[in-house]
């Protein structure tokens, strides 16, 4: 799966809702861990926000200089800026539960 | 069954040997040999408020002022502001530094609650960061501090530490010089065990409080690959950053000057061979209040101005303006000196802090005075510590000094009695070249002071104990004189010298008069020898005449005789015939 770069956006194809829910997902380069992520990030997105989020890939290998703005440190780091407060989930994300509990998924409302 | 044999040592010159980057911090870069190890990280540990974040920016920011390196600044408990407005009080503007692409500061937090792991992860974005910064100046330095925070935010400790090594591997691939700040830990030199992974060089930091005065103190722990001062060298940081006290060479090889310098009062000069100290030495001048120490210390300083040379005086307990006030009373002008910018005179109090920072502020006075001449006055406000403590002290600052070919005049005050004094200053004695000692004489009412020469290594001094006046002119020494077993000065020196007059006078005319006699007497047995002589002149001269007259006699009857014989064989019967 190749790992996009730039904004990639989901909107909602019949209902049109605003979207809920932005995050951004830091990877550096094609590692192992960063594709896990993002494969794991889209299964997670599918099955629970069904296209109510935003979702950017930065990859810090062609744009360093945005580590320091959301203080980034480990890699993959999936972080959601809105709605606040900031989470960041370090990790590959295969601990689905631990991810849906961190970005508050439940209370959103998603359809199951 | 040849042995193997072992290279000679010749070739070990060819092999490179461990670079250095230097520093830049006083001190610092002559206890390491020539800064921390190049392209390689460096631990500072201590405990808080020790100086690790200060001596790590100045390391950076002297990189990139004073060798062309710049340096990346990552920090992980203060931003970058905060340090900038810490470091402002030691003259480092970092905010400068960063305009001019010199300095470059990324403050990393991390907080732990924002935070949940789910799965596997590394720390890339520690590197990439690094990465960036390190590239967009061009940085050849490096530091982080404090790098143990990051334990703080993540769970995983064993994937930390492998990150750490992999960090370390990284820095070192890159050529950059490190300098990593931690925190000290219990029993350990760090909280983490930093140390393990970075085991280039350990540098250790220290604050100590003993009887209410702070010491600075540093340790190199370790240094792989290179001989270091292994001891604690006390350090200070003031306006200028850091300053290490390095030990002085305490091999006792300094050179040695022919060169004599004038003690500032020519009577003393006469006392030690006509010509004064040798340039280079060491001269103790001991006495009890009130007797002249400082005055003679002024004098010497006004000597070393007046031939043209720089001389630091430091005074340990009168201020500056009160110096030049008191010394004018003698008639020594300092001030044209203070003005001319020869004579530097400092003074602070010695419970301001503890020994080492004495002898570490009056090492930067020399460096940066370059004097000919110290004087420092008194030392024995000094002496409140251990006795070895201030022995150690005062033999650094003597060696320093003599390595300089610095001339030092120390003044030290005692109680009075002869013995203690020679007792207490003992230990001191044997690092001193030239000991004067003034002593009050109490006679009559009055006390006088004496001066002399205790020692002086290396010339043949006088022994004598001489007289110290004082006046509107300077001062002087006057002979004693030492009448019926005692010493006697003052006005008593005075009536005795009358008296002495006096009867040198009584004398000269009793011996004139014992002349004038003897003359008299001379005279006297002259004439009478004269006398004598003429007497037996004359009789010589009858004894004469009655001698002739008796020859004649006697012709006179041999011829009669001779007659009558003649006239009675008949001789003259032919002619009767």
């Amino acid at each position: 799966m190749k790992v996009k770069s730039g904004t990639v956006s989901k909107k909602a194809s019949a209902n049109a809702e605003p979207p809920t829910i932005e995050l951004k997902l830091y990877v550096a380069g094609q590692t192992p861990k960063s594709l896990a992520a993002l494969s794991n990030l889209n299964k997670i997105c599918k099955e629970h926000l069904q296209g109510r989020y935003k979702l950017q890939v930065i990859d810090l290998m062609k744009t360093p200089q945005l580590a320091q703005g959301d203080q980034i440190l480990a890699i993959p780091t999936l972080v959601r800026q809105l709605p606040v407060p900031i989470r960041k989930i370090i990790g590959d994300l295969s601990d689905l539960e631990k991810v849906v509990v961190g970005l508050n998924l439940r209370d959103s409302g998603g359809a199951r | 069954m040849a042995t193997a044999k072992v290279r000679p040592l010749e070739n070990a010159k060819r092999l490179p040997t461990l670079e250095k980057a230097r520093t830049g911090m006083a001190g610092f870069d002559e206890i390491t040999r020539g800064g921390v190890p190049k392209g390689r990280p460096t631990i500072v540990c201590g405990g808080p408020g020790c100086g690790k974040t200060m001596f790590a920016v100045e390391f950076l920011v002297r990189g990139a002022t004073e060798f062309g390196e710049p340096g990346v600044l990552m920090t992980f408990e203060e931003t970058g502001d905060d340090i900038a407005k810490n470091v402002a009080s030691l003259g480092f503007d970092l905010k400068d530094l960063m305009a001019r692409k010199k300095l470059v500061t990324d403050y990393v937090h991390v907080e732990p609650s924002e935070i949940q792991e789910t799965g596997a992860y590394d720390l890339e974005g520690l590197f990439v960061r690094l990465q960036y910064a390190i590239d967009s100046i061009k940085a050849k330095r490096v530091v982080l501090d404090t790098l143990e925070a990051i334990f703080s935010g993540f769970s995983n400790q064993g994937l930390l530490r492998a990150e750490l090594r992999r960090l370390f591997r990284w820095l070192k691939e890159r050529g950059m010089t490190t300098v990593v700040t931690a925190e000290r830990g219990e029993g350990n030199l760090t909280r983490h065990g930093l140390e393990e992974y970075v085991s280039d060089c350990v540098i250790l930091l220290d604050h100590r409080v003993t009887e209410q005065t702070s010491t600075r103190r540093m340790r190199i722990v370790k240094y792989r690959g290179t001989s270091h001062g292994a001891d604690e060298y006390p350090f200070l940081i003031d306006d200028e950053g850091f300053s290490v006290l390095p030990s002085t060479s305490m091999r006792l090889n300094h050179a040695v000057s022919k060169e004599r310098v004038s003690t500032g009062v020519a009577d003393l000069d006469e006392m030690l061979e006509g010509k004064g100290y040798y340039r280079g030495t060491t001269a103790l001048i001991s006495g009890t209040a009130g007797s002249g120490k400082s005055s003679l210390s002024a004098h010497f300083a006004r000597q070393t101005c007046r031939d043209g040379k720089k001389c630091l005086y430091v005074a340990f307990e009168e201020s500056p303006a009160q110096v030049i006030r008191n010394m004018r009373s003698i008639g020594v002008e300092l001030e044209p000196y203070v003005k001319k910018g020869l004579l530097k005179l400092e003074a602070w109090r010695p419970t301001q802090s503890g020994l080492e920072m004495h002898l570490l502020r009056i090492h930067k006075l020399v460096e940066r005075h370059q004097p000919a001449a110290v004087i420092i006055d008194p030392i024995t406000n000094l002496m409140g510590g251990n006795f070895h403590e201030v022995h150690s002290m005062l033999m650094r600052l003597i060696d320093f000094l003599k390595m300089r070919k610095v001339t030092a005049l120390f003044t030290a005050l005692t109680s009075g009695a002869h013995k203690e004094i020679e007792q207490t200053d003992v230990g001191i004695s044997s690092l001193i070249d030239t000991w004067l000692f003034v002593r009050d004489v109490e006679l009559n009412g009055e006390r006088n002071r004496c001066i002399y020469v205790l020692k002086s290594r290396g010339m043949a001094h006088s022994n004598q104990v001489r007289e110290f006046v004082m006046s509107n002119d300077g001062i002087r020494l006057l002979p004693v004189y030492a009448g019926g077993g005692t010493v006697l000065t003052g006005s008593a020196r005075l009536s005795q010298a009358a008296r002495e007059r006096a009867d040198a006078v009584l004398r000269k005319q009793g011996v004139a008069e014992k002349k004038r006699t003897m003359e008299q007497r001379r005279k006297a047995v002259e004439a009478q020898v004269a006398a004598l002589r003429a007497n037996l002149a004359e009789e010589e001269a009858r004894a004469g005449t009655v001698a002739f007259e008796d020859e004649e006699r006697e012709r006179a009857l041999s011829r009669d005789a001779t007659e009558m014989e003649n006239r009675r064989s008949g001789k003259s019967a032919a002619k009767n015939r």
